[in-house]
């Protein structure tokens, strides 16, 4: 679809570039996490522990990141622990987006009451505050990664709702739907023909914001350790045990941070740039 | 003859009472083109419409009938009323540029109606926009059908929208200001295009505008509505020769010269509009006690 409509403009866009080739590389990492990890992520060597980065006096070969106070291997818990992310990120923004678009467009497109009952329901959601909600709903559904899946997918639909809400209302006054109504299509047929293909670059650009702050959900779930079972490595459990001994081995704390950071950062200018590239009028 | 299109003694009201027609009656021949002339805000827009079936949900009919083709729209289901106008209407809008889906190319745009309402299949549907964008003069039509709309100019997005709407046999084209949005120099091209099509398919035109000068050049029969209401009907011809209204008499006189179609409306007359407001006042008198001429303008 994007093809032919980014054809005649098909500049080299950095951010776009930038932004997808870090989440292809930490995706393709995570997905072959057993064949690129240098060590096994569980592996703990009291003789090992708190080795510094490669650069730095008394590092060890194959240890790249160093380790931490059990002597595992960082690189490869932070290679591991994108496993979870991206799991969380992809099955949780889907759920989010499916959930709050399809309900965004039917009150911005159909309006009347609809529209009340949706938006209310919006109001009254937003009300919780949302870390709250989620730690509730992960007490409520037990820890596991299924619930906290569940968790964001339930928190954050009202963020996609209500922009395509918004979005969907501002289509439905267009002439090109009035035209749709003369011409004798049925309101389902036109919201799904004529004014999708309008918020569907905005969808785009939630969803990927959405896989972002599921990815950064996960990790406040994993460091106040109501995520998955602490065993598998996850971003957020490794920054919680690097908090702890940030004095004598800040390299625990500082790697998963960054790799936190640029993912985030990476999701949303991923979106932002899909967006603009999908768009076949803003240029 | 069953008329194309038979309105007679439409009134309509926005949802806090104010009354935008005022039983509103006219009627367009099979073949013929009528115009709807009024200053903006008049309820021109209203009338399209009404009998396209998408008036905005503030505007309530209140009383009166629309006949397509002798089918009384008001009698039908909402199901079935879709479906006659689907069949029997078509819309060349004002415009162009907000008219055609943005994210969807044209060709499927154009070929959409053909397909799903009525039916055709897809390879006589493409042939049969093919051959009326040769109609409207489109040289290149795989470009054309190919192409997104910001990738159009205006005066070609019209000639897309003009080639649609008669692509799929219409009994009756609401043609509103549609020659308006455009470039001046792209104006007269188009409304002889309309012309010539009309001719061509023999096709009944309801054609909304609010300036003499077309109406001079395209139509035979004329509706002059003012507030809402019809003011005066009349061949064209005979109107321009002798206007018997004194508001369409003040809207010749406000326009320099008739048959320049670029020309546009200039104020009319205060006392004439006065005068009117007064005799509206008067028939609405037994409806609604009091009129508010300034809200009725928007
Ligand atoms: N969507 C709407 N909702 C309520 N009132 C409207 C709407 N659109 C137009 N009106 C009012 O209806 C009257 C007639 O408008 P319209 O038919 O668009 O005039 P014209 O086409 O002759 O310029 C005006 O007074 C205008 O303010
Ligand atoms: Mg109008």
């Amino acid at each position: 679809m994007a093809d032919a409509r980014a054809l005649p403009r098909r500049r080299f866009d950095a951010r776009l570039v930038l932004a997808g080739g870090w989440l292809l590389v930490a995706l393709l990492a995570a997905i072959f996490a057993p064949l690129i990890a240098p060590q096994d992520p569980l592996a703990q060597d009291l003789l090992f522990e708190r080795l510094p980065p490669f650069w730095m006096q008394g590092a060890e070969p194959g240890f790249w990141l160093g380790t931490d106070s059990l002597g595992r291997d960082l690189l490869s818990r932070i290679i591991y622990g994108g496993r979870v992310a991206f799991i969380v990120a992809f099955a949780a923004a889907f759920a989010a987006c499916i959930v709050g678009s399809t309900l965004g467009l039917i009150a911005g497109y159909f309006g009347g009451w609809a529209d009340r009952i949706i938006s209310r329901i919006v109001d009254i959601w937003m009300a919780f505050p949302p870390v709250l909600f989620a730690i509730l709903l992960v007490a409520v559904f037990g820890t596991g990664l299924s619930s906290v899946i569940i968790a964001i997918a339930v928190i954050d639909w009202t963020r996609f709702c209500r922009v395509i809400r918004a979005e969907a209302m501002g289509q439905s006054r267009m002439d090109y739907v009035e035209n749709a109504r003369i011409a004798g299509f049925g309101r389902f047929r036109i919201m799904l023909s004529e004014v999708l293909p309008n918020v569907l670059p905005s969808i785009v650009a939630l969803l990927s914001l959405e896989m972002g702050i599921a990815v950064i959900v996960e990790a406040i779930l994993s460091f106040v350790n109501l995520s998955i079972s602490t065993d598998d490595p996850t971003w957020g459990g490794i920054i919680a045990e690097g908090r702890l001994s940030i004095h004598q081995a800040w390299w625990v704390l500082v790697f998963p941070l960054i790799t936190l950071f640029l993912t985030v950062l990476s999701f949303s200018q991923f979106g932002e740039g899909l967006k603009a590239r999908f768009d076949p009028v803003l240029r | 003859m069953t008329a194309c299109l038979d309105i007679s003694n439409l009134s309509a009201t926005l949802s806090n009472g104010q009354r935008v027609l005022r039983s509103v009656s006219l009627s367009v021949e099979p073949g013929e083109v009528r115009a709807l002339v009024g200053e903006s805000g008049a309820g021109k827009s209203m009338i399209g419409k009404a009998v396209l079936g998408v008036l905005p949900p503030s505007v309530k009919i209140v009383e009166g009938s629309i006949r397509l083709e002798g089918a009384d729209l008001g009698a039908l289901s909402a199901k079935e009323r879709r479906r006659v106008i689907g069949a029997k209407t078509a819309l060349i809008p004002q415009d162009p540029l907000t008219a055609l889906n943005p994210s969807r190319r044209v060709g499927p745009q154009m070929t959409d109606r053909l397909v799903h309402i009525l039916g055709w299949a897809a390879d006589r549907a493409d042939k049969r926009v093919r051959q009326l964008l040769d109609e409207v003069h489109i040289r290149e039509p795989d470009r054309v059908m190919r192409a997104y709309p910001h990738e159009l100019s205006g005066g070609m997005r019209q000639r897309v929208l003009i080639a649609a709407a008669f692509a799929a046999e219409p009994r009756l084209i609401v043609a509103d200001e549609p020659t308006t949005a455009l470039d001046v120099t792209v104006q007269k091209q188009i409304l002889r295009l309309i012309a010539q099509l009309q001719k061509e398919h023999g096709t009944a035109i309801l054609f909304v505008t609010h300036d003499l000068g077309v109406v001079a050049k395209i139509s035979q029969k004329v509706t002059v509505l003012y507030a809402g209401k019809v003011v005066e009907e009349a061949d064209t011809a005979a109107l321009f020769a002798d206007p018997q209204h004194a508001y369409t008499r003040a809207l010749m006189a406000a326009t320099p010269k008739y048959t320049d179609p670029l020309a546009s409306l200039m104020p009319v007359d205060e006392a004439v509009l006065a005068g009117l407001a007064a005799e509206i006042a008067i028939a609405d008198h037994d409806w609604r006690p009091s009129l508010d001429r300034k809200s009725g303008h928007g």
